[in-house]
């Protein structure tokens, strides 16, 4: 279903460890850009070698001769086929930072390259256009700056008709603006929000893509809250952002993946949550949750959590505004299949990439926090069981699933009636034992709501040696006065 | 992880839920020294439940961009010539042809032959170089509508237009689909009095259809090529006939 993975050959000529062992190297290397706040996905690109990851020849890096050479062959060669050669040499040179750096300082260089890029030769302003991505790719923002004269030119054509074209502009927008505020601070004015809105209703899948991507550079940029966002949520994006995640046969997961990340940042920003539940984001949000749950039963599909993250943090953000009680946010909350599907999610985070799994447990904490329905629904379907499996998991993991169960036990004795009795006391006892504070806190918040509601647990405690887990942890400063209380709950009634 | 049997069929059933159980707390439930309460948790966008889902989606961006940039495949086929009259360029791949169809011919002025890149712009260039009213209507108002997609501005006269576009919309003051409008007929290669063609030496007036066959550099001497004049069967084109004025009700105070 991903458009992209068929269509390209992945041209490694190197071993399955060799793969593994790079991934770990990149994967260490994006978490501590995130740690830095410098999480940028156009960064690092070409850590790897290019002959390694190409499997071709590339070629070496071109001196400031040879740049002036090419160009001048390009621009004034007679030989259509001569024009073109000097150009994709060019281009490969510019897969080298120093060449790019090169090519920047000659003078009329980015002249002439717009020049052929606006050319009535196809094939010298599609390699002009190639030339212009190798650049944008530079870690530098000043040869990202470097490329601005081409910037109106690259929004003119992304109304154009040729779809392969509009996807190279649209990637190269996209690494221009994640580089360098001075591209963003010019493509705003010269109206790269109404672009991307005619353009998103491109009926070309790959098209589609590619301006997901752009769109969700732009999104990330520091300044977006303030300057970007505002004019998005203005414009027809929205409504067809959520169009292209809705749910059904025409749904492409390489696009919608796209897009809910962009509504992540989006959401995120708090700018406008409220037209975006106008804009019905809950209904889809919760429509294409199900859709997954149900999709990774079924198949084999490479990446649906990829599309399960964006998704579950979306809907799970939505819901902490006022204005869903307000509006039809309502129909949501009282679906319990949403809850269903987010188990299922969660038994698929488990297998796929169980980091997932706390993200998951948040969105039910902020499903059933203030809905006594959902609560319900969380003891009619027999979930409790499989929510305390997953308390040995991680501390993390322990404190959002002790969490659930205080929103589901705070509701009163009705409910904890359901949860009693049952494996549910065992459990407390043995995070009691534990001696992270924040998980111990928890189960204590738990212990008071169940003693409170259903009395007859306090025996149960005394019998299964509960006063002593209780009392490990009688001089922890963050803990003593809770524990002192339910000693005394316990003792006395 | 163990779920019970019938929830994959609740998935598939219909929505709703069972009726909710009573509601029924208690003041001393997270009184002092306790303090829960529930309540639904925003998170930020740095905050570090996201790591990894992060760090995950840009491992993924990483993989796409790498594949991106590499060199698309391209169907080889025989060479053949555009069709499109007085077009004489030669194709060895159908995606090039495609795009040079769609760049060229797509929006292309029957009156004058100038290529587009958009509808839009072919649409303004038609109405400001060969619609006689358009002339008589912008002596009286503001005509000249802004070329960048989503602003409404209009303006008296071309210069105007280009004075915003640079000063408010910071395009290029020699944006090469906005030229002032020139007394010569069908460009010719290399004579354009605005200077700022001058640049680049043979490309003339922008996005010329090759008119003149004679123009063209002439192929190399002891090379014969013969082209096949079919374009290949599975080029199809959403748009493309080059087009004169679209049915307006203008035309009806033609007189």
């Amino acid at each position: 279903m991903w458009s992209r993975y068929p269509r390209r050959s992945g041209l490694v000529a190197c071993g399955v460890e060799e793969l593994r062992r790079r991934r770990r190297e990149r994967e260490a290397a994006l978490r501590k850009a995130r740690r830095e706040q410098q999480l940028v996905s156009k960064r690092l690109l070409r850590e790897e070698a290019p002959e390694e990851a190409r499997g071709e020849c590339v070629a070496a890096v071109l001196g400031e001769a040879e740049v002036q050479q090419f160009l001048r062959l390009a621009q004034r060669g007679t030989e259509e086929k001569e024009r073109e050669k000097a150009l994709v040499s060019l281009r490969q040179g510019l897969q080298h930072p120093e060449t790019q750096q090169i090519f920047i300082r000659l003078e009329g260089s980015m002249r002439t390259l717009v020049g052929l890029l606006t050319s009535n030769r196809a094939l010298l302003q599609l390699e002009a256009a190639r030339c212009l991505h190798e650049l944008s790719h530079s870690e530098q923002s000043a040869v990202a700056e470097a490329c601005l004269p081409a910037t109106s030119y690259l929004l003119t054509y992304l109304s154009g008709h040729s779809s392969d074209f509009i996807e190279l502009c649209l990637y190269t927008l996209g690494n221009l603006i994640v580089e360098s505020e001075v591209v963003r601070r010019q493509l705003l004015p010269q109206g790269i929000v109404p672009a991307l809105a005619a353009c998103i209703q491109s009926p070309h899948v790959a098209v589609l893509e590619a301006l997901g991507y752009a769109l969700s550079q732009l999104l990330q940029a520091k300044e977006a809250p303030e300057k970007i966002i505002p004019s998005i949520l203005d414009s027809l994006l929205p409504q067809h952002m959520l169009r292209l995640m809705q749910p059904g046969p025409k749904l492409n997961p390489g696009v919608a993946v796209e897009f809910a990340w962009c509504l992540h940042y989006i959401i995120c920003s708090q700018v406008n949550n409220t037209l975006l539940i106008t804009h019905g984001a809950l209904s889809t949000l919760g429509m294409l949750l199900l859709d997954l749950a149900g999709a990774v039963q079924r198949t084999e599909e490479a990446g649906l959590e990829l599309l399960a993250c964006p998704v579950l943090r979306c809907l799970s953000n939505l819901l902490t505004e006022v204005a869903v009680e307000a509006m039809g946010g309502q129909m949501q909350l009282k679906d319990e299949r949403i809850v269903a599907a987010l188990f299922i999610l969660f038994q698929f985070f488990l297998q796929k990439q169980p980091s997932l799994l706390p993200e998951g447990l948040w969105l039910l904490n902020n499903l059933t926090a203030n809905s006594p329905t959902l609560c319900t629904s969380l003891l009619s379907l027999d979930l409790i069981e499989p929510l305390l499996q997953l308390l040995p998991l991680s501390n993390v993991v322990s404190v959002l699933v002790l969490t659930v169960l205080c929103n589901v036990a705070e509701k009163g004795p009705a409910y904890c009636r359901q949860l009693w009795p049952g494996p549910l006391l065992s459990c407390l006892l043995k995070t009691l034992a534990l001696s992270d504070t924040e998980v111990v806190g928890q189960s204590l918040e738990l212990l008071q709501l169940l003693f409170l509601y259903q009395p007859e647990a306090v025996q149960a405690f005394l019998q299964q040696s509960g006063l002593q887990a209780l009392e490990r942890h009688q001089e922890e400063a963050q803990l003593q006065d809770r524990v002192h209380a339910l000693q005394q709950i316990a003792l006395h009634g | 992880m163990l779920l019970p049997g019938a929830l994959r069929a609740r998935l598939a059933g219909t929505p709703g839920a069972t009726e909710p159980l009573p509601v029924e707390r208690d003041p001393a439930a997270g009184a002092p020294p306790f303090r829960f309460v529930a309540r639904p948790v925003r998170l930020p966008r740095e905050h570090e439940l996201f790591e990894d889902g992060d760090v995950q989606r840009h491992l993924y961006l990483q993989d796409v961009l790498t594949q991106v940039a590499e060199e698309p495949e391209r169907s080889r086929v025989p060479e053949f010539t555009c069709q499109v009259a007085g077009c004489c360029q030669v194709f060895a791949a159908l995606e090039d042809y495609q795009h040079h169809y769609n760049m060229l011919h797509g929006n292309a002025c029957s009156l004058c032959s100038r290529a587009f890149p958009s509808g839009h712009l072919l649409d303004a260039h038609i109405l400001e170089w060969h619609d006689s009213l358009f002339q008589i209507l912008a002596e009286r108002q503001d005509m000249y509508q802004c070329l960048v997609e989503g602003c409404p501005e209009r303006f008296k006269t071309s210069r105007d237009r280009k004075d915003h576009m640079v000063r408010f919309h910071l395009y290029p003051a020699d944006f090469r689909f906005d030229k002032p409008k020139t007394n010569k007929g069908p460009a010719l290669r290399g004579s354009d009095a605005d200077p700022s063609a001058a640049a680049l030496v043979d490309e003339g007036d922008m996005m010329e259809v090759c008119s003149d066959p004679a123009a063209t550099p002439p192929a190399p001497t002891g090379e014969r090529r013969t082209y096949s004049h079919r374009v290949p069967s599975t080029i199809c084109f959403g748009q493309g006939a080059p087009r004169g004025f679209k049915s307006t009700q203008k035309k009806n105070k033609h007189h």
